[in-house]
């Protein structure tokens, strides 16, 4: 019987090594937890759930000018959060705030008489900070969950590469590092991480910023296009203009209940 | 007993030594991929998941060449599995090494898989595929391994593993509802959402993972003189027919509920398979060869004339084999990301790193599965079960 069970071992871990490769070996020593960045200080921006409205009358009605709105509060995140731009592979590559067409952004909304200052302009698209997010519903890591304040936080650290969250974000908000991105970011910022290969990132609302008591970069390069603020405070900024206006969202039948509005 | 793997004929050492090159070809593309990251791949941010995924849904599929052994075998005494059980056990443990297999070169972050043990998170349906391929992985080994043992030392099979043969029953069930539930609860990817992709996984599993079985039964047989058994390749040929029967049927129905609705998102990859959409078609041929594959096989697997023949039953098995691979391991999850959320279409196709890394995943499984089927037909032989 001492034999059977020795060999029935033997034969268990000859097929688990040969199974899982070298890969699980490293794992346990080199995790290290992130320190919650969400120290106490009395400049820190506080919500119940930051939302966002993005007023597209707030951009300039010609074409051209708006595209340079556009591209400068698309600039101002990227640098801010190093995200990388122009990868090897177009199909691979990095956005956390990005501009598309109205039928894109709105799939399914989309009609063949769409007034003309709807259907030619193009849109900004961000991670909605979704109040029921997928995305965290699906991570086996927690490696992206939900911040008290309604952020969808990521923790670069303990996230595996798994994807599942690409495939759970109904909005394609989600990039995943599928190669090294540093080569990729100009003028690196030093106050903000440059992320690793093999791990997803997306939008994060600059948390780093809030805690400075600033408003996330895209808002700030935005002259007033973009509201930021408290949707749980009915005195804040941000309720009264969506109070005052007729807002929409991206997918509400999906249940998502994005933080992110629309007027368009 | 582990000794009946090192005693072998000249054909069998060569067929390792190819397993072994083949790995080790295929590791130094791994090595690559670890070293430039998942960007020597085909995948990108909009078809995030491609090949190594999809051969895993397959392969939790082929997995079930067990419990269908094993189910008509306890449950129905039916005698004549006997022989064949061990090898169909024996082909689950390499199915699901596998599948993990393809999960771990997958990963963009491989060293920290164990994040998720530490980190056990009840919502996600990836954290239950782990812990139930694992499970099966474990009750497939230890009931296989010690039933063997015990006919090698002529005893009679002991009586504690009973509960855990049932329990493997009950098991292999949740393996594929499991690994279905991983893409059929995600909102806005139409074509996994669906109540019925846990059903489909069922029936693609039970007769996908059975009919590899009787085939490499049947090229054992040829090497060793080992008969598993006229009488059980014949019903099993018949679960197969069975299972692949519904598996169409439940793909006909998808068809009229997209087609008959109208709704675009419902029809829109499913017209991207079949005829192509806004010009991208690069999955069109595919989709016919699958068509046709499963259509032939149930034309020579229905009638028992046919499939009572075992050259006619060969060439049945092979295109259902083929039908049933093209739609779990080829179009199901590139499908899923098609159009993408945006509704526009990003085609893929792997590299020839996804196809190397696969093959040394693939060899892997074989190696493990030659090596079992040779223990445990040195002892089937041995006993004179033969
Ligand atoms: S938009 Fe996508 S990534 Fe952002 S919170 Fe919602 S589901 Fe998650
Ligand atoms: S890729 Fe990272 S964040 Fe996304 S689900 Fe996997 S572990 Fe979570």
């Amino acid at each position: 019987m001492g034999s059977n069970r020795r060999q029935f071992l033997r034969i268990a871990g000859i097929t688990t090594l040969l199974g899982l490769g070298g890969g699980i070996t490293l794992s346990a020593s080199s995790y290290k937890p992130q320190s919650d960045p969400a120290q106490e200080n009395e400049k820190r921006l506080r919500a119940g759930r930051w939302g966002m409205v993005i007023d597209m009358r707030k951009f300039p009605k010609d074409p051209e000018e708006r595209q340079r709105v556009f591209d400068r509060i698309i600039e101002a995140c990227h640098s801010t959060n190093n995200v990388p731009e122009g990868e090897a592979k177009p199909i691979q590559e990095v956005k956390w705030i990005w501009k598309d067409h109205f039928e894109h952004v709105f799939p399914g909304k989309e009609n063949p008489f769409l007034a003309e200052r709807v259907e030619q302009s193009e849109f900004l698209l961000l991670c909605n900070h979704c109040k029921n997010p997928p995305c965290v519903r699906v991570c086996p890591t927690q490696a992206t969950y939900k911040r008290e304040d309604g952020i969808v936080q990521m923790d670069f650290h303990r996230c595996i590469g798994c994807r599942y969250c690409m495939a759970g974000c109904p909005y394609g908000s989600r990039s995943f590092n599928f190669c090294d991105p540093g080569p990729y970011v100009k003028d690196k910022n030093p106050d903000f991480p440059v992320r690793m290969r093999g791990v997803v990132e997306k939008c994060l609302f600059c948390y780093q910023r809030l805690e400075e008591g600033k408003q996330p970069a895209c808002v700030e390069a935005s002259n007033g296009a973009l509201i930021f603020g408290d949707l749980d405070d009915p005195d804040s900024h941000i309720r009264q203009v969506l109070r005052e206006n007729y807002t929409v969202r991206r997918k509400v039948d999906l249940g998502t209940e994005p933080s992110v509005f629309y007027i368009v | 007993m582990l000794e009946k793997a090192l005693k072998g004929s000249k054909t069998y050492w060569v067929w390792i030594i190819f397993l072994l090159a083949v790995m080790g070809a295929g590791s130094i593309f791994y090595i690559i991929q670890l070293q430039k990251g998942l960007t020597v791949t085909g995948m990108g941010r909009d078809v995030s998941w491609g090949f190594y995924i999809a051969q895993f849904t397959y392969f939790v599929g082929v997995a079930a060449s067990a419990v269908m052994l094993v189910l008509p075998l306890y449950l129905h005494n039916q005698k004549k599995f006997e022989k064949m059980v061990t090898l169909g056990e024996f082909m689950a443990v390499a199915a699901v090494v596998i599948c993990m297999g393809f999960v771990v070169v997958d990963l963009g972050q491989p060293q920290r898989m164990l994040n998720m043990i530490f980190h056990p998170t009840l919502n996600s349906m990836l954290f239950y595929d782990m812990i139930v391929l694992s499970g099966y992985l474990l009750l497939n080994i230890i009931i296989a391994w010690n039933n063997l043992h015990a006919e090698y030392q002529r005893r009679p099979h002991p009586h504690w593993l009973k509960p855990l043969i049932y329990l493997s029953i009950v098991w292999a069930v949740s393996i594929h509802t499991v690994t279905a539930y991983l893409i059929q609860g995600l909102p806005a990817r139409h074509l996994w959402l669906t109540a019925i992709m846990a059903p489909r996984f069922l029936a693609s599993a039970f007769c996908s993972g059975p009919a590899i079985l009787i085939i490499l039964a049947l090229i054992a047989k040829k090497f060793t003189r080992y008969d598993p058994g006229k009488e059980a390749i014949r019903i099993l040929a018949q679960i197969v027919t069975y299972a692949m029967v519904t598996n169409v049927f439940l793909f006909l129905c998808e068809l009229f509920t997209a087609y008959y609705s109208n709704i675009p998102g419902h029809e829109h990859i499913l017209t991207y398979f079949f005829t192509g959409l806004h010009g991208a078609n690069a999955l069109v041929g595919w989709a016919w060869v699958m068509a046709a594959a499963a259509i032939l096989s149930l034309v020579i697997l229905v009638p028992s004339r046919f499939r009572n023949h075992p050259d006619m039953l060969l060439v049945g098995l092979v295109l259902l084999i083929l039908a049933t691979w093209i739609d779990k391991g080829l179009l199901l999850i590139v499908g899923g990301f098609i159009p993408n959320p945006m509704g526009t279409i990003t085609e893929y196709a792997p590299t020839g790193y996804e196809l190397m890394i696969s093959a040394m995943v693939y060899a892997t499984g074989l190696l493990i599965l030659t090596i079992l089927w040779k223990v445990a037909i040195g002892v089937k032989k041995e006993i004179g079960e033969a």
